[in-house]
């Protein structure tokens, strides 16, 4: 029932914003293991690999070469072994479109990319506290949307 | 065909306890939320069978005092929410440590230490959770599910909802209608 330390994996192909992700998450109070991925198609393949410790919060850049973050939502959804994670979208894209479009194909979580560090931090922890809540208490989590 | 279901939790779990203790020949009582109390003396053989037993429906035995008291907590305030009618006459405060036997100030330092959240945001992400479920399986209106959940007004409930999760109610339910009518991929 309590967890001990949050697993979490980001895929983003751009190194500044994983290194701001990083260094952000290191400076919030919930205890993490964080790994990191440069495109949605080495996420998948890690995702998928045989006898792989699972992360509980998975979150996918949109814009991505080789594998895209809705290609990777569509597989994560689509795949039974996979259907405890929770997704969160963390994209600059404000469009109404894409923000339902994430959400409709099994997205948790859409966050539009703050744009300063601070911001950052918090929008991260508030993501953390709630998915926390979530592995916890029992909510139902078919109803598990946020956007921030 | 689609069939959509809800659930009872608390008759659940009493059901899957009832059940497993019985079919291992253990007598128990039930002493309220998530306590139990075993009336013949257990092996640690047979401590360990149960609660792996259990742990297969995801019912954990609960070691540590802590996350006891924090379980039994958030028990007790789904219990106010969900069943508890006349809950509503009473401040959450009020009606935990009454319930709990305990001050409210300890129960409330004791849930933050160990949950990363408040009493207080926990009830609302409780109550929002409610909501939900209230808005898509049973299509009641805001003004029904405001009354059902204790808000003074619905725009009090719609703005709780829009801030707990960032959508209004109404892009909330038309995403999960959306959701299932998806056909599978």
């Amino acid at each position: 029932m309590l967890l001990d330390k949050l697993k979490i994996a980001l895929a983003d192909d751009d190194a500044d914003d994983r290194f701001l992700f990083e260094e952000a998450i290191k400076e919030i109070h919930i205890k993490t293991n964080l790994s990191l991925y440069v495109n949605g198609k080495e996420l998948m393949e890690h995702l998928t690999a045989p006898n792989v410790v699972l992360p509980q919060l998975v979150f996918l850049d949109l814009n991505m070469p080789v594998k895209n973050g809705l290609q990777c939502l569509k597989e994560i959804r689509g795949n039974s072994a996979l259907k405890e994670l929770s997704v969160a979208i963390y994209s600059t894209s404000c469009s109404e479109k894409d923000i339902e479009e994430t959400f409709v194909n099994g997205a948790n979580i859409y966050i539009n990319k703050p744009n300063n560090f601070n911001k950052l931090k918090e929008v991260i922890e508030r993501v953390l506290q709630l998915n926390w809540q979530y592995q916890t208490s029992y909510l139902n989590k078919d109803n598990f949307l946020l956007r921030i | 065909m689609k069939i959509y279901v809800t659930f009872d939790y608390i008759k659940i779990s009493k059901k899957i306890l009832d059940e497993q203790l019985r079919g291992m020949n253990i007598e128990y009582k039930f002493k309220g939320f998530g306590e139990v109390e075993i009336l013949n003396d257990l092996s640690q053989k047979k401590y360990n069978d149960l609660k792996e037993t259990l742990g297969n429906y995801g019912v954990t035995i609960v070691d540590d005092d802590k996350d006891e008291q924090v379980q039994r907590i958030k028990d007790t305030i789904t219990h106010m929410i969900y069943t508890d009618e006349e809950a509503k006459m009473y401040k959450v405060s009020t009606y935990l440590s009454d319930k709990m036997d305990v001050p409210y100030t300890q129960l409330a330092s004791l849930f933050s230490e160990s949950t990363y959240t408040s009493i207080e945001n926990f009830v609302i992400l409780k109550k929002i959770d409610y909501a939900k479920n209230l808005i898509v399986n049973h299509n009641l209106t805001l003004t029904e599910i405001a009354y059902k959940l204790n808000y003074s007004s619905v725009a009090h409930l719609s703005a709780q909802f829009k801030k707990t999760t960032g959508l209004t109610p109404s892009t909330f339910q038309r995403i999960i209608k959306k959701r299932r009518e998806k056909p599978n991929e």
